[in-house]
């Protein structure tokens, strides 16, 4: 660590507060880029090093992280598809245009809502458990007994659990999708009188691939930020108990905040 | 002592030195292990010793110095070779550190799994046989968290043994456990070396222990190697530090004023 001042003042160890935070963060980008570049490596090359990410791990932490979270997810996109069509028609009467409801809904849906409720929930649910997870092997030395046995610990608890995020959280978008049109649908045919049948039709008029597939995109980034954020503060565990504590609410913290920015920037590069 | 490498050694460390962060752990550390010999390293609490098994082990890099192990560099291995050592090496964890989610045949199978292409009923019985050796047969199904101290150790050591590696490396055998669960550990780990020819390297603070299973002994103190030879030796050593170690008498250093100070200031700097 650089040595600072013999005294500094209240400006200058606030200024110096910030470098050194800016540092830290800065190397942590620069250690889950590394843990990125590791799991895609292993997921890859990992036959030819006679280390093979097996397909069976990967099955089995995409029925944790994907199968299971789909009651919850699916749960909280009805209920945001419902509730989009009630402020829609609500903010549309003034116009008199509740008609509009339908477009307002695909569209807002399917490139925001379902990949967006989709990864807050998933980092929600398995951001927490995967740095708990690693963070627990971590203090009671199943790490070191992994490598010790000659087992790279990236390969054998990230890179299986990148793969199932990548493969399921694209999946639970889609599903999140048709289950907040669903949602949608059934409260603009109370509402608005308005059959199911022609609401999906509607829909189907208004959507195009992109829309679809930018919500998938998105499912793609969130599986990578929320792994990697669950993994990375996992591994970074040293002060024991408390330590999986505060790795576990930073995994979650970081992790939605993560989302919600790169939700950000990636719309911002592709809508304009 | 000649420092070219010596195949009737197992285990060759020369001029090891370590660091924590700016702080110096191990210093100057050398000492041998023959093959098929158990060497007990002993020293109290911060002495350094667990961290000389983390060197041993390759799971941290030193600033100078070579760790032979098998006659092999570790210091200046690549992944690759580092990874196929790894087969010839056990390792029994302080806490076992058995894999929580998974029950105690598959905690014992995994290395198996991981490094041959044997069929699952072979790796199944290769692993009861291991379980055997430690006395859990019948155990494999249960998880872990279910299983007592001693238990937990008696699997880890299975665990350790069932690629039949050629180096075992223990970490407190005798911790936390009571004097006859200790003495049966003690008793398998001359059993494994009779029986499997295994170069046996066993930390520990216990004297009873240590005495009981060693062929020789490397005694640590404030990161340094007090003395390194057969256990007769230690036993009759009349080094002042290793005596205290030996009865049991609390330590009685020399206070350095100078060093006081500059240990009470230094860290507000």
């Amino acid at each position: 660590m650089p040595k600072l001042p013999a005294a500094p003042g209240p400006l200058a160890s606030f200024v110096a507060g910030i470098g050194l935070r800016a540092v830290d963060a800065v190397r942590e980008v620069g250690y889950l880029s590394a843990l990125l570049f590791e799991a895609f490596y292993w997921l890859l090359m990992g036959h030819r090093r006679r280390q093979p990410v097996r397909l069976r791990a990967i099955f089995k932490e995409a029925v944790g992280v994907g199968v299971n979270a789909i009651p919850i997810v699916g749960l909280a996109s009805f209920a945001t598809g419902m509730m989009l069509a009630i402020q829609g028609i609500y903010s549309l009467r003034t116009f008199g245009a509740e008609d509009q409801v339908v477009l307002g809904i695909a569209l807002s849906v399917t490139r925001e809502f379902a990949p967006l409720i989709t990864g807050i929930f998933v980092a929600g649910r398995s951001g927490s458990a995967i740095a708990a997870r690693i963070g627990t092997m971590q203090i009671s030395q199943e790490i070191d007994a992994l490598r010790v046995i000659g087992i790279n610990p990236v390969r054998y608890l990230v890179a299986p659990l990148l793969a199932a995020m990548l493969l399921t959280l694209p999946a639970l978008t889609i599903m999140s999708d048709l289950l907040a049109l669903l949602g949608g649908a059934l409260y603009c045919a109370g509402e608005l009188s308005l059959p199911p049948a022609i609401f999906f039709s509607r829909v189907f008029e208004a959507l195009v691939i992109d829309d679809v597939l930018q919500g998938v995109a998105k499912g793609l980034v969130f599986a990578v930020v929320i792994t990697l954020i669950g993994c990375g503060n996992g591994f970074g565990v040293t002060a024991g108990a408390e330590g999986v504590g505060r790795a576990t609410t930073r995994a979650v913290v970081l992790g939605s905040i993560g989302i919600i920015l790169a939700d950000m920037v990636f719309t911002f590069l592709t809508s304009r | 002592m000649s420092t070219h490498a010596n195949p009737g050694y197992a285990i060759e460390v020369r001029d090891l030195v370590t660091h924590y962060g700016p702080r110096k752990i191990l210093d100057e550390i050398n000492f041998t292990a023959a093959q098929g010999e158990i060497m007990v390293i002993m020293g109290g609490s911060g002495s350094g010793k667990s961290t000389l098994l983390r060197h041993l082990l390759g799971l941290h890099q030193p600033t100078s110095g070579s760790i032979k192990l098998l006659g092999k560099d570790i210091t200046k291995m690549s992944a690759d070779e580092m990874f196929d050592l790894r087969k010839n090496m056990g390792v029994a964890f302080q806490g076992g550190a058995l894999f929580n989610s998974m029950t105690v045949g598959e905690n014992v199978e995994l290395p198996l799994r991981e490094h041959t292409k044997l069929d699952d009923a072979t790796i199944k019985i290769m692993s009861r046989m291991k379980l055997e050796v430690v006395n859990l047969a019948g155990f494999e199904d249960l998880m872990p968290s279910e299983l007592s101290g001693g238990m937990i150790k008696r699997a880890a050591l299975a665990r350790a043994i069932v690629m039949d590696p050629k180096l075992l490396f223990f970490d407190e055998p005798s911790a936390g456990l009571d004097p006859v669960a200790s003495a049966e550990l003690d008793d398998l780990i001359l059993t494994l070396r009779d029986a499997m020819n295994m170069t046996i390297v066993v930390v520990t603070h216990e004297l009873e222990s240590a005495f009981k299973i060693a062929d020789s002994i490397t005694v640590l103190d404030q990161g340094r190697i007090l003395m390194s030879d057969r256990t007769a030796a230690v036993r009759a050593s009349d080094h002042p530090r290793i005596r205290a170690l030996l009865d049991r008498t609390p330590r009685s250093d020399v206070l350095d004023a100078d060093e006081y100070m500059d240990r009470l200031t230094r860290e507000a700097s």
